[in-house]
């Protein structure tokens, strides 16, 4: 006992026979499901990197050429709407990768990370409603909704924010310390499973009733809005569109590098073995605590920037981005691309919202039935995810 | 003497006669003349004898002068113009031709007052609820003594009770202006039990002082003034605290009913059913869809309708949540995650599923006649008693759940295959038609519950997307498998909820609500009521 760490062990809550049968049978599922991917000493196999590679080179090189340099008519030119699609589906897929990180490899389930990818994105809004300038509606030095609340002045938490570097800060700040404390007080109470999944949807539902508040200070309903610029560049430039696009795919390539390193070092086969027994890890002499809270902080992180690279180019941020239902989607796009893999939260993200685009376009009525029936599908029928399928056949 | 009696009545009988045969006919020719020509006291003093007496014809008579419509002609004849037909102002028969010339009558400010707080007073005689309501409302705005008996006769004779309050108020307001000390101190006095704000700001306004001068000069007027005063606020403070636990307890109740079902599935089976919000919904829906045949089968039981609506209710979600049960939930028994998300998709396709049968927009449910209105307490806090009776019907459903968990064949079933699978296999229970069952129970229970939120809320495709972060607050918070605990959170919860929000706004208060079971949680992961045990894997 004396190994284990001293919060472990004063903490070990009495559970009930109930309680501890339902998370027992959560240990058995885990167990039982199909085999997932024992993580490896390299990074990437030889054709792993080939393919790593080419897929970066096409994202920021090919494609923001593709659409800058050729002309509208040429067969191979990358129309814009296209291009902020694709950048916002990475940002998503950024936010499945983070998912798969603590889903997949350290089972645990969160449904807030809706909330991370939010705050991120107000960070930046932030920044962004500060360039904007005099050039509102009001052509006030505050932006117009705190205006039109008959504001004076920024409250203090707005200040500095007119600096791109203060924001950048905080975009990886809030997310990170607000993951740090919550998932230091979780994790130390030793909040696992359906609990925990259920106090982050609690969390996130709480951000979003105070950000609808108009007097939080973040624009209430509306959110940010009518961004003008972004470091001195005009937002709405195909120019900047195409850069935000490759840095987004900088970022989902950095993400997923980090990410194998992460889960294929010591670190992640502590974490592989939590998720799948965590109490055999305790009486070997880890604290689970720590590495939880290592991977739930990064994951969170991850999502901030993802938040912050979707805000400029979307054009909006609103407290909708932090209901419990966005960030159960999150959730799914995993599920379908395949946990513990995460290369398949990448392709689940691409998979699920390129069916939404299409679907909301063509078949607005059946979106729901779809995304419904996927949730079910993939749960009941293919719980190793679209990956799985490739795998199998190989 | 039976002759000078029968003689009397005969006059009166004749009297009567000639007032009914020309309309307006009783109205005294002096009191009009008055009115028409003399100066302004002269012209205020007839129209507080019309509204003291208030014989027929004086609010037409008020009413047109009002509005302009009394002529004078030459030295003594009143008429009334009213779109080209002319009759005497007096007697009410009509006049042709129309004499020539015609002279308005000059209305000044200070007649136009009285003039509108004796039409009020004479309004008070309506049969008309509202047309009293309104004019009693009036006469607050501000009244004098001439009118000071046409009130307190009103007063007297008025039997709505809200009605009755105002009069007394505006009757003591007036009298509060009087010269004489101990008509005030009676004045005071009566006030003392009155209920509405009014009466609060009206002693408020006499304890005021303005300068160096007490708006009320005689401090024995003032000392009752202060002791009234403070009768009235005891009581809005006692009043506004029972209202304030009572709307607690009616959220208590429903986040109650909302969370029944889910102790069952969650607590119970262990099922995380995300789409319990919607078997609410369904519930609402049937409610609907039941009120609605009643109205085209059957209009004349339109009131007995939700009697019909909650086994109806119930079986709808009930089939549904089987059905659930039976296709997707049974394959993922031991994987609370992986439940959690087939049930979300189960909820996505039932909201999309009721968009398309009844339309993206609200559906009305119309109460019945016995639960609108409500029941007045003391200090005019009005209980509605749709809260009441979902109060009470709260409770009813949780005696059902207890007696059926805990005394009959099915509930022993439900508490054996829960608490050790294989060995209620073992010894012949069917585990999957009990899983079957008790899940419908717990989505029939999440019917009743929308049969009742139905009354009281918007019925739409979204109504179940509200309800389910709040019911796992409460299971959650009670103790996972502990129905006691469940009640407690759930109640707990509505009056906390509550109180903050008359500390902090509505919205801040649920927030601080979430954060304080958040926090609570960390505490005490396994609930408030939590069975004692010993376990390494928690």
């Amino acid at each position: 006992m004396t190994v284990m760490g001293a919060p472990v062990a004063s903490s070990a809550p009495a559970a009930t026979p109930r309680g501890s049968a339902i998370q027992a049978a959560a240990a058995r599922g885990i167990a039982s499901r199909p085999s997932l991917s024992a993580p490896t000493r390299a990074l990437f196999t030889r054709r792993g990197w080939a393919a790593f590679v080419v897929a970066l080179v096409v994202v920021t090189v090919v494609l923001p050429a593709a659409n800058l340099a050729l002309p509208a008519g040429h067969p191979l030119h990358v129309p814009d709407w296209f291009v902020t699609l694709a950048g916002k589906i990475m940002c998503y897929a950024i936010v499945a990768l983070a998912m798969d990180l603590i889903w997949g490899f350290a089972g645990i389930l969160s449904l807030g990370h809706g909330l991370f990818f939010a705050l991120g994105g107000y960070a930046m809004g932030m920044y962004l409603m500060r360039s904007i300038g005099r050039e509102g509606v009001y052509a006030s030095d505050l932006p117009d909704f705190m205006v039109f609340l008959d504001w004076k002045a920024y409250p203090w938490y707005w200040s500095f924010t007119d600096h791109f570097w203060y924001a950048a800060l905080l975009v990886v700040l809030v997310p990170g310390v607000l993951a740090f404390v919550f998932g230091w007080f979780a994790f130390r109470s030793r909040i696992k499973g359906v609990y925990f999944s259920i106090i982050t949807q609690a969390l996130t539902y709480a951000f979003m009733l105070l950000f609808f508040r108009n007097d939080t200070g973040f624009g209430g309903n509306n959110g940010f809005t009518d961004f003008k610029r972004i470091l001195g560049f005009p937002i709405a430039a195909p120019e900047t569109r195409a850069t935000l696009f490759a840095l987004t795919g900088l970022a989902l390539f950095g993400a997923l590098l980090v990410g194998r390193f992460v889960v294929t070092s010591k670190l992640g086969r502590v974490l592989a073995a939590i998720r799948d027994a965590e109490s055999r890890v305790m009486f070997c002499g880890y604290n689970p605590v720590h590495y939880k809270l290592f991977v739930w902080t990064l994951s969170a992180v991850m999502c901030g920037i993802a938040g912050a690279l979707y805000v400029p180019q979307v054009g909006i941020i609103n407290p909708g981005e932090m209901s419990p239902a966005n960030s159960i989607e999150i959730a799914i796009w995993t599920a379908v691309g395949g946990r513990g893999t995460l290369v398949g939260g990448i392709v689940g993200a691409l998979l699920v919202n390129g069916a939404k685009s299409w679907f909301t376009v063509a078949f607005p009525e059946f979106w729901l039935f779809f995304l419904g029936f996927l949730f079910i599908a993939v749960t009941v029928f293919l719980p190793g995810g679209v990956v799985s399928l490739f795998r199998r056949r190989s | 003497m039976p002759i000078a009696a029968m003689l009397r009545r005969i006059v009166l009988f004749v009297t009567l006669a000639a007032a009914a045969g020309g309309a307006g006919a009783a109205l005294p020719a002096d009191t009009v003349r008055e009115l028409a020509f003399g100066d302004n006291d002269a012209k205020i003093k007839a129209i507080h004898d019309l509204a003291a007496t208030a014989p027929d014809g004086a609010l037409a008579l008020l009413e047109a002068l009002a509005a302009d419509e009394v002529k004078t002609s030459g030295e003594s004849t009143v008429l009334v113009v009213r779109g080209g037909k002319v009759v005497d102002a007096a007697t009410g028969a009509a006049i042709s031709p129309l004499p020539e010339p015609l002279d308005d009558i000059v209305v000044n400010n200070r007649v136009r007052r009285e003039l509108a707080s004796a039409m009020a007073a004479l309004k008070l005689a309506s049969p008309d609820r509202a047309v009293r309501l309104a004019a009693a409302k009036a006469l607050q705005a501000g009244a004098d003594e001439g009118v000071l008996p046409a009130i307190e006769r009103a007063a007297a004779g008025e039997t709505d009770a809200e009605i009755r309050e105002l009069l007394t108020v505006s009757g003591a307001s007036i009298r509060l202006g009087s010269p004489d000390k101990e008509v005030r101190i009676t004045a005071i006095r009566a006030l003392a039990d009155s209920t509405s704000p009014a009466t609060r700001t009206l002693l408020i306004g006499l304890l005021a002082k303005k300068g160096d001068v007490w708006a009320e000069p005689d401090g024995d007027v003032r000392a009752e003034a202060d002791k009234s005063l403070r009768a009235i606020e005891g009581r809005f403070a006692t009043g506004e605290l029972l209202a304030r636990v009572f709307s607690g307890l009616s959220l208590g109740s429903i986040l109650l009913l909302a969370a029944l079902g889910l102790a069952i599935t969650y607590g119970l089976m262990g099922v995380i059913n995300m789409a319990h919000g919607e078997l609410i919904m369904i519930g609402a829906y049937a409610t609907y869809v039941v009120q609605n045949l009643f109205r085209q089968y059957a209009p004349g039981l339109f009131d007995a309708y939700l009697l019909a609506a909650l086994p109806v209710a119930f079986m709808a979600s009930a089939l549904v949540g089987m059905a659930m049960e039976r296709t997707v939930i049974r394959f993922l028994y031991g994987r609370p995650l992986e439940t959690l998300l087939a049930t979300w998709g189960l909820s996505l396709i039932l909201i999309q599923a009721m968009r398309t049968i009844f339309g993206a927009q609200n559906v009305q449910v119309e109460n019945p006649a016995w639960m609108s209105g409500g029941l007045t307490m003391i200090e005019g806090a009005v209980l509605p008693w749709s809260r009441i009776v979902i109060i009470g019907f709260a409770f009813a459903v949780l005696g059902l759940v207890y007696v059926l968990l805990n005394r009959t064949r099915l509930g022993l079933f439900v508490r054996g295959v829960t608490q050790n699978r294989s060995m209620a296999s073992a010894l012949g229970v069917p585990t999957g038609r009990v899983d079957m069952l008790a899940f419908g129970l717990g989505s029939g229970i999440a019917g009743l519950a929308g049969c009742a939120l139905s009354q009281i809320g918007n019925v739409g495709p979204d109504l179940g997307q509200s309800y389910i972060v709040d019911s796992f607050m409460v299971v959650v918070l009670g103790g996972v498998g502990q129905l006691a605990g469940t009640v407690v959170a759930g109640l707990g919860l509505g009056v906390v909820n509550k109180f903050l929000e008359a500390w902090s706004g509505a919205v801040l208060a649920k927030i601080i609500v979430l954060v304080f079971i958040i926090v609570f949680i960390q505490k005490r992961p396994q609930g408030l009521f939590a069975l004692k045990g010993r376990m390494a894997d928690g």
